[in-house]
């Protein structure tokens, strides 16, 4: 199994290639893709010497163009995919019908993976962008449970690629728009959940507010750690409880799940994290090429070892870990 | 479903678009579980409305099943006769084999129009006409050139684009295609593989005991400061406010906007119906018919998105406007 690896700039791609990646996924410096943060990404000339870095290590690089282009904006996510080509990067992950039927066309060399924004749940699906596209990769987003990905994959015309470990999208990728619901910017639109643009950090007497879009997602007490208010893991009051009623604050590890999904047909697994430090990206590909590595000479035996989970807890959002949908009774 | 009929009466065709006509009103399919009864007198009350258009089936949670297959045809017979246009849906997140086999039954039937709401509808549909859901991201002209190619006669537009965004779609709009606009209801905001209902009644999905049967219009959820914020429905989570485009008509008119979509509620979706359409037909102005509305909602308005701010804010209506 492929291990992709997150480079959300130069350090953070030698990292993942230092460390065991057998490919890294990075994006331009701009709202073609789905970590449009600031100080993050890439510029061609910053890609182009990442990749040159990559490719002396026999790492592959995919880039993502994830994100939703809208009228107007078309011309810049065109440009995006010909700057690709021309870097001659191993796979694009798009999303957008348009996008990769642009892409298809103008440069039917260049090797299609769907991003998990593409939403596409479902073999039929799959079936339609391998056909018209001629995709070769989907990367299945966190809704189905490891049976479900099982008769995707057994079905599917094209490689499936899961993610393992990383911050937990509770929603449909590319159909969640919870956030501009809040702040006018979505994923889809702007290429970022929850924009930093619009938190408000408000010290109260009883402690401290976190507001997105002035929307009250978490009232921390005096001391409490305080988490980044991502919108879907805020505590609400539901018919009078007061809880996480829609996600914890909680990373998925489903490290416990490579034998069935290596068994499953499984091509590649992916780590989240763009956004997160060289010091993350360092560690967590470590530990999970690790992991492969022991996986493989091993299959029959294979067990997290106790050290990984712990370290890899201590890196997760709200020091906790689950397997999220794969694991039905998470549903 | 009766396959020998080789004409279908309600397939859409759509209008010679030189002369901008009056757009029709459409009744989104309930995105709620109610029972089978309430569903019946619902579409009773649809068949004696002003809507032209009425979209059928589930397209939330495969599970719930008060309202049978059989029973949806039923219905769309009955308003067929009734003189509207009957368009099935299909479900939004399709996950299992089981709920692929009952898309598959939509899609291979051809006396009803279908609503594709993935991707994977659109396959099955083999280049047999189709509207494309709000589901579907329908975000720029090249994706709605490829969907046109494949089959799309109507599109309904993301809830979170623009009338800007929609004025330059609606310009470069492939012939033959309809514009249909998400105008009023709860908007949807996000699915989950996850049964937010059920995780709020503590029980696990797969014993979900249909509670969601228990929120005819949704769960609320409140801010811990009490602002009422979201609505949970099974696996969807839509806005606890209802969006409200009454004022943009005479925009969506001049861009030429085809279908109004009105998103049923528990209760008062004929008086929604029925202001729309005065308010189309000239009977009434704006500014009345929208305090009549805002009396129907449960959680207040927004229309923060067709002005390009955040769904969830309210613009109001220019003073003087007619």
């Amino acid at each position: 199994m492929e291990l992709v690896c997150p480079a959300g700039n130069l350090p953070s791609l030698k990292a993942a290639v230092d460390n065991g990646a057998n490919a890294v996924y990075l994006g331009f410096r701009d709202d073609t893709n789905a970590r449009h943060f600031a100080g993050l990404n890439f510029t061609p000339a910053k890609m182009a010497d990442g990749i040159a870095y990559a490719r002396r290590k026999g790492v592959r690089v995919f880039v993502a163009l994830n994100t939703f282009p809208r009228p107007g904006g078309f011309e810049r996510w065109q440009q995006a995919v010909d700057r690709a080509a021309e870097l001659k990067v191993d796979a694009l992950i798009a999303a957008d019908i348009g996008v990769l039927d642009y892409a298809s066309t103008r440069h039917p060399d260049l090797a299609l993976h769907l991003s998990v924004q593409t939403s596409a749940t479902n073999y039929e699906a799959l079936r339609f962008y391998h056909e018209h596209f001629g995709v070769r990769r989907a990367v299945l987003p966190r809704v189905l449970s490891m049976s479900q990905v099982r008769h995707v994959v057994e079905n599917s015309p094209v490689e499936i690629e899961v993610f393992g470990f990383g911050s937990l999208c509770v929603m449909v990728e590319g159909r969640c728009i919870l956030s501009s619901y809040a702040t006018g910017r979505s994923p889809n639109t702007y290429g970022a959940c929850s924009p930093a643009s619009h938190v408000e950090w408000i010290e109260t007497p009883q402690g401290l507010d976190t507001r997105l879009g002035g929307v009250l997602i978490q009232r921390h007490p005096k001391g409490e750690n305080v988490g980044y208010p991502t919108l879907c893991k805020g505590t609400f009051c539901v018919d009078g409880h007061t809880y996480h009623a829609i996600e914890d604050p909680i990373s998925l590890n489903a490290m416990e799940l490579l034998p069935e999904l290596a068994e499953a047909g499984v091509k590649a697994v992916k780590i989240e994290g763009r956004q997160r430090s060289p010091v993350y990206v360092a560690q967590v590909t470590r530990i999970w090429r690790q992991a492969l590595d022991a996986f493989a000479r091993n299959p029959g035996g294979f067990k997290p070892r106790p050290e990984w989970t712990a370290e890899l807890g201590k890196v997760s959002e709200g020091a906790q870990t689950t397997l999220g949908a794969y694991h039905r009774p998470w549903q | 479903m009766s396959s020998g009929r080789s004409t279908p009466s309600t397939m859409l065709s759509p209008s010679s678009d030189s002369v901008p006509q009056r757009p029709r009103l459409s009744v989104g399919p309930i995105s709620y579980y109610w029972p089978k009864d309430t569903v019946e007198a619902f579409y009773d009350r649809v068949a004696e409305s002003s809507a032209d258009i009425v979209y059928l089936g589930e397209t939330i949670c495969s599970k719930r099943n008060q309202v049978r297959w059989e029973d949806w045809l039923a219905i769309a017979e009955r308003l067929a006769d009734a003189g509207k246009e009957v368009v099935l849906s299909t479900l939004a997140l399709l996950e299992a084999e089981s709920e692929l086999m009952r898309l598959r039954s939509i899609c291979s039937q051809e006396r009803f129009m279908v609503e594709a709401n993935d991707l994977g509808a659109i396959n099955l549909m083999r280049g047999r006409p189709f509207v494309v859901g709000h589901s579907v991201n329908c975000y720029n002209d090249r994706t709605l050139a490829v969907l046109a190619r494949q089959g799309m006669r109507r599109w309904v537009l993301p809830v979170e684009l623009t009338h800007e965004a929609l004025a330059e779609l609606q310009a470069a709009r492939p012939d033959g295609v309809e514009t249909e606009v998400f105008a009023y209801g709860r908007l949807p905001l996000a699915y989950s593989a996850r049964c937010f209902t059920a995780r709020a009644r503590n029980l696990p999905k797969d014993d979900c005991r249909y509670c969601c049967i228990d929120y005819p219009d949704g769960l609320t959820l409140s801010t811990q400061d009490d602002n009422r914020f979201l609505a949970l429905n099974g696996i969807q989570t839509q806005s606890a406010r209802t969006v409200n485009l009454i004022g943009e008509l005479p925009r969506m008119r001049e861009l030429g906007v085809d279908i109004i979509r009105i998103s049923p509620q528990s209760s008062g979706t004929d008086e929604v119906i029925a202001l729309y359409h005065r308010v189309l037909t000239g009977e009434m102005d704006r500014a009345e018919a929208m305090a009549d509305l805002e009396r129907l909602m449960p959680t207040g308005s927004c229309n923060g998105y067709w002005h390009g701010a955040a769904g969830m804010e309210r613009e109001v209506l220019a003073v003087g406007a007619a």
